[in-house]
């Protein structure tokens, strides 16, 4: 357990940017009906907006900030600090977040750092950002987080294609000492369940060869499981969920417990969207009712670290009126790792969804 | 837990299957409702009622419901 602590950070605006094209599970041609609307049922997954390719998570980020910076009317030479967190960065080299930088036409005092982090990305970036907020040359961030993981996903692999959806996503922070805010953070790591998902070569530990890109079975003994190969992810869905389980209800415990709350004084929580059956099953183990944690999972599928951002924007509006509401995220997944954090957003956020039309 | 306890609440998180087909000595994979969906809620199934967790290597080993039941009484 790792409790953090920081103080007058407030979110000032979320966006959102997905690609066009959709894919609705339905459509997939190794499903049959009867399998399609199963499948809806236990993991929630109507459809996907993919991007097969032709953008990367950096061009949705990208079209996510100019949307927030603009709703917000921010001036981009007040930006000190861009994170870009992704596992599906543009080059292995250079850093994305410098190239963003440079598209966005930020300031070159802008502080940026990537950071490779999935599921709980999001949390990890808030609270790095949060963190360099404290810091008095420091006044505004953007937090950029998204992924393009469908384009890393084997089209023959059955349990693992029809799950992901890409997303990016942007959060405006600014530093303000009237507003008060407290924002408190559980975060953790357990690298003993790093093969629960990976995508194996490409990196330095396993450079890419000729033999890399052979679809192979991925169950040898069990050949309608489908094949993959090596560049693609794999996902070891039994270890996921024993760990999801456990982790995100004893992280938001460890947090509720450490603010003496109980889950009774949060108005709202956002986890990430992974599956809905796994999302039910800690909202059971929590005790929390249905319409206390809204979700997104149905239109986008499992987007990584830009899926509770993007559950914020699809949902910010229909959530009940207060001036400040409590809420609890928590982001969990590959690593593994996971992260949450209670934090207030104040009825003024702003809000964008867009779409990337390439 | 016994082993009648066991198989009937296994029997209870299929929809769609005749329940006659579910005994103890049913290869569960051969089931035509079995998928890599159906692992997860019979893992919830038993942390919920059992406390119980089987890793995916646990799930690989097991071929029949005896064998999972053999497994968890172990545990």
């Amino acid at each position: 357990m790792a409790l953090l602590e920081v103080q007058n950070v407030q979110i000032r605006g979320i966006s959102a940017c997905v690609p066009e094209k959709k894919i609705r599970t339905v459509d997939l041609d190794f499903f049959s009906n009867e399998d399609a609307e199963k499948f809806i049922q236990n993991t929630g997954i109507t459809q996907r907006h993919i991007s097969e390719g032709d953008s990367c998570a950096s061009d949705l980020c990208l079209q996510a900030a100019e949307k927030i910076l603009t709703e917000l009317a921010w001036h981009k030479d007040d930006i000190d600090i861009l994170i870009f967190v992704s596992q599906s960065s543009d080059y292995i080299l250079p850093a994305t977040s410098n190239l963003l930088q440079s598209r966005l036409g930020l300031s070159q005092d802008c502080f940026c750092l990537d950071v490779s982090l999935g599921c709980s990305g999001y949390i990890y970036g808030l609270s790095l950002v949060s963190n360099l907020l404290q810091n008095i040359k420091f006044n505004r961030a953007l937090l950029l987080v998204g992924d393009t993981i469908s384009t890393y996903t084997s089209k023959y692999d059955k349990s693992v294609y029809p799950l992901f959806g890409d997303a990016g996503t942007a959060t405006a922070i600014e530093f303000d000492i009237q507003s008060n805010c407290n924002w408190t953070f559980d975060i953790g790591s357990d690298g003993t369940g790093s093969d629960a998902i990976k995508i194996k070569a490409g990196g330095s530990r396993f450079r890419t060869n000729k033999n890399s890109f052979d679809l192979k079975d991925i169950n040898i003994n069990d050949p309608s499981q489908g094949k993959r190969s090596s560049v693609d992810l794999q996902l070891e869905g039994i270890d996921v969920f024993n760990f999801a389980i456990k982790k995100a209800p004893n992280s938001i415990f460890n947090i509720l417990k450490y603010v003496s709350k109980r889950t009774d004084d949060i108005d709202y929580f956002f986890l990430h969207q992974a599956n809905l059956f796994m999302n039910e099953t800690i909202r059971k183990k929590l005790k929390v009712d249905k319409d206390k944690m809204p979700n997104s999972i149905q239109n986008f599928g499992n987007t990584n670290g830009a899926s509770i951002p993007l559950t914020i924007v699809q949902s910010f509006n229909n959530l009940i009126q207060k001036n400040n509401l409590s809420v609890l995220l928590c982001g969990f997944g590959v690593g593994l790792s996971w992260g949450s954090v209670l934090l207030n957003l104040n009825k003024s956020l702003k809000t964008n969804m867009s779409y990337y039309h390439g | 837990m016994t082993r009648e306890e066991f198989l009937k609440g296994f029997q209870e998180q299929f929809d769609d299957t005749d329940l006659s087909l579910i005994n103890l000595e049913t290869n569960f994979r051969e089931l035509d409702e079995w998928s890599s969906m159906m692992a997860l809620i019979i893992i919830a199934f038993i942390d919920e009622n059992y406390s119980k967790t089987l890793s995916g290597e646990d799930f690989k080993n097991c071929t029949t419901i005896e064998d999972l039941f053999q497994l968890l009484s172990n545990k």
